[in-house]
């Protein structure tokens, strides 16, 4: 009962609500998509925090996201004992990354005056929930050696049996409760996507590598 | 060729006192907003001196402005790449420090103060924090030199001055210095739309105002470091940018910009001008010395009947023509070449040029009088040598308005030095003919041209100084909306509060 709960039901609705109450903000309230920025305020401390945690963090994302969409290339990835390690490895150091980063950013909020007069409660509610979920995962990733392999089989086949509508929750009902926290705690962050500063993720501005370098905008080009 | 209209602006450097008044009338209606209470999206600064934010023309610091490379012009602060891996922290952007802390003062105290032997006083409090503060900064802290030599030593226009020429600049009788009141230049190569990744930040096409969106802004915050002049600011209430709108509300309902309308001195002059928009990146491409005269052709004569047919063809109305046939700008900038682009080197072409400031000549206490070379004397002396013998050395004027050509700033000078001498000459006895024919001569201008200087310069109405285009926001609506409907629904601004978001 309780699996079908944390593994099945939350997901989905964790999921329904983060695509639909994104798209509900953007389109009522465009104003406040925003990273908000508070480096004008305070801008040292924030280079410590917030360029480890980043390029921590993205490519961390991109490597759950890639053994997702492509199990078969990550197999075939890790198939090498070499590429492996150094797939931990770099995993890990990148871990470790995101949770310095992140603590850093925590008590510059704490810290800095400036800073936490422009901190809202959602903004620490997202910061704990992401500090436990980074600090979860480098626990997983230290004491429960080639996730990258194991991650394969357990967490990668959940999940797209979430995603064919078809949930089957075996595949990780018996792995270790941190493991399971670190599942949960990952729709728990999406869950909390639309409601937080946390929107500024998808607005990344990948359109500055193509677009004109000026932008000039009409009326009524049309009527020229 | 391809011809768009730009309003314009001239500021006449030689007729601001340096009241404020623009930008107290400026910060009234647009930026007394939580998150703004620091902008002062109209400024005035003392000069020479560091200006606001603090040395904001060291482009070695703020990396703001575009840079001549082989391969044409590329922003000083990124590459496209480099500028999406910067995001995270952007290592140019300025921090509140380099403005200064707003701050208000606990008023209540003074009421509320429990008795005691001392009388109550009001202590600062941060307007950022709500915490008391030591007031350490202001928007014009170095006003009229205040704080010099700590402050206004470290202008860096002033690298281009002998040891010597720096400590006559504030000795004692000989002491000069100028106001530079500043606002967004609305560029033609804006730094500040170049550079934002979210392209928030964009050139109206009709009139050329610089805007930003705030509902694409994402607080990537490159813009501020992207405007060499640091006129687009962050708010960090809202977490989003702002700037100076050139008032355009004001503006689409025939009102010239609020900054412009409450000039005591009436030093500003608006009108429209219109350029080659195909020429942008190769004007602002010319090496240093030719900046200016660059700036100047890409203005493009608008009674020519190819410029006129172009713009029509671009849709650019036959009233907006008319206007740019009666802009001030125009005289000023192009016809009369008296009006100069501030620090044109950094390569945005600017669109608010200004009448350099003719400073006072070089003169000293001697015996008790005031000397000034030949003052004394009726003869022109004193005006006749007031460029070689100004107490501001035109090295220091050149690097501010024309690029470091000297000789451009010179001319300009000339003409000034011209008008003077022949409207002295109209009403002061004892100049002879041949005086003012040399000094007409050397200006290269004529009595005609010195008269229409003149009458804009010292008696200009109202409607000579803002020539305010008709923007035909009627016709921009209805292209869009039902006006019945807009007027309905629209209103003004947001339908609801920029509220911070979570």
């Amino acid at each position: 009962m309780w699996d079908s709960v944390l593994f099945v039901a939350f997901p989905y609705v964790a999921i329904t609500i983060a695509i639909l109450m994104a798209i509900v903000r953007y389109r009522t309230d465009r104003f406040s998509y925003s990273s908000l920025s508070s480096q004008f305020l305070e801008s040292r401390a924030l280079f410590w925090g917030s360029v480890p945690w980043h390029y921590g963090v993205i490519p961390i994302l991109g490597a759950h996201l890639l053994a997702l969409v492509f199990p078969g290339f990550w197999g075939d990835l890790i198939a090498d004992e070499m590429r492996l390690y150094v797939l931990e490895v770099t995993g890990l150091a990148l871990a470790l990354m995101t949770v310095v980063g992140l603590a850093l950013l925590i008590v510059r909020r704490v810290r800095n005056a400036r800073v936490l007069a422009v901190t809202s409660t959602m903004d620490w509610l997202l910061l704990v929930v992401l500090l436990v979920q980074v600090a979860l995962g480098t626990w997983v990733a230290l004491v429960y050696r080639w996730g990258s392999d194991w991650y394969l089989h357990t967490a990668v086949p959940w999940l797209l049996s979430l995603l064919r509508f078809e949930p089957q929750t075996q595949y990780v009902t018996a792995l270790p409760w941190v493991v399971k926290l670190h599942m949960l705690g990952g729709f728990l962050v999406i869950l909390l996507f639309p409601f937080t500063r946390l929107v500024h993720l998808v607005t990344f501005p990948v359109t500055y590598l193509w677009r004109p370098i000026q932008v000039v905008i009409w009326n009524r080009r049309a009527q020229g | 060729m391809d011809v768009r209209a730009q309003v314009s602006m001239v500021f006449h450097l030689d007729k601001c006192i340096g009241c404020h008044t623009c930008s107290v009338a400026c910060k009234n209606i647009w930026t007394d907003r939580k998150g703004t209470e620091y902008m002062w999206w109209n400024n005035v600064e003392t000069k020479p001196g560091t200006g606001y934010p603090t040395v904001w023309e060291d482009q070695e610091k703020y990396k703001g402005g575009w840079t001549k490379n082989e391969r044409g012009l590329s922003l000083k602060l990124h590459g496209r790449v480099g500028g999406l891996s910067n995001l995270f922290h952007n290592p140019y952007l300025p921090t509140v420090d380099d403005y200064y802390e707003p701050w208000t003062y606990d008023y209540e105290h003074l009421f509320n103060a429990p008795e005691g032997d001392d009388q109550p006083t009001a202590r600062a409090v941060s307007m950022i924090t709500g915490k008391p503060m030591e007031i350490e900064a202001g928007p014009n802290w170095d006003d009229d030199y205040g704080g010099s030599p700590i402050y206004a030593e470290n202008d860096p226009n002033l690298d281009a001055l002998t040891e010597e020429e720096r400590a006559q600049l504030t000795e004692m009788e000989r002491v000069v210095f100028f106001y530079l009141p500043r606002i967004c230049n609305h560029c033609l190569n804006p730094g500040c739309v170049a550079a934002c990744p979210a392209g928030s930040v964009y050139k109206r096409g009709e009139d050329g105002i610089v805007l930003l969106s705030q509902e694409k802004c994402r607080a990537w915050r490159m813009c501020v470091s992207g405007c060499p002049y640091k006129k687009t600011y962050y708010n960090w209430s809202t977490g989003k940018s702002e700037k100076c709108i050139l008032c355009y509300p004001r503006l689409e309902s025939g009102q010239a910009p609020a900054c412009f309308h409450s000039c005591v001195g009436r030093i500003r002059y608006l009108g429209v001008l219109l350029y080659d928009a195909s020429r942008i990146e190769a004007t602002a491409a010319v090496p240093d010395r030719d900046l200016v005269d660059a700036h100047r052709a890409i203005i493009q004569d608008p009674r020519d009947p190819q410029v006129i047919a172009a713009a029509r063809a671009n849709g650019v109305s036959d009233a907006m023509i008319d206007a740019a046939q009666k802009s001030p700008v125009y005289r000023f900038v192009k016809q009369w070449r008296l009006a100069l682009p501030l620090h044109a080197e950094f390569r945005t072409l600017p669109m608010l040029f200004y009448v350099p400031p003719m400073l006072p000549v070089l003169a000293k206490v001697k015996d008790g009088r005031y000397d000034n070379a030949d003052a004394a004397s009726t003869s022109l002396a004193p005006l006749l040598s007031s460029l070689e013998r100004a107490r501001m050395p035109l090295r220091y004027m050149a690097k501010l308005l024309s690029a470091g050509n000297e000789e451009v700033i010179a001319a300009s000078y000339r003409k000034l030095i011209a008008v003077r001498i022949y409207m002295r000459s109209k009403t002061a006895s004892g100049i002879s003919d041949a005086e003012v024919q040399e000094a007409l001569r050397v200006g290269e201008t004529t009595p005609e041209e010195v008269e229409a200087i003149f009458q804009l310069t010292a008696k200009p109405t109202f409607e000579e100084r803002f020539v305010v285009p008709p923007l035909g926001r009627e016709a921009a609506i209805e292209a869009m909306r039902d006006p019945l409907e807009q007027k309905r629904e629209g209103g003004f601004g947001f339908r609801k509060a920029p509220v911070r978001g979570a």
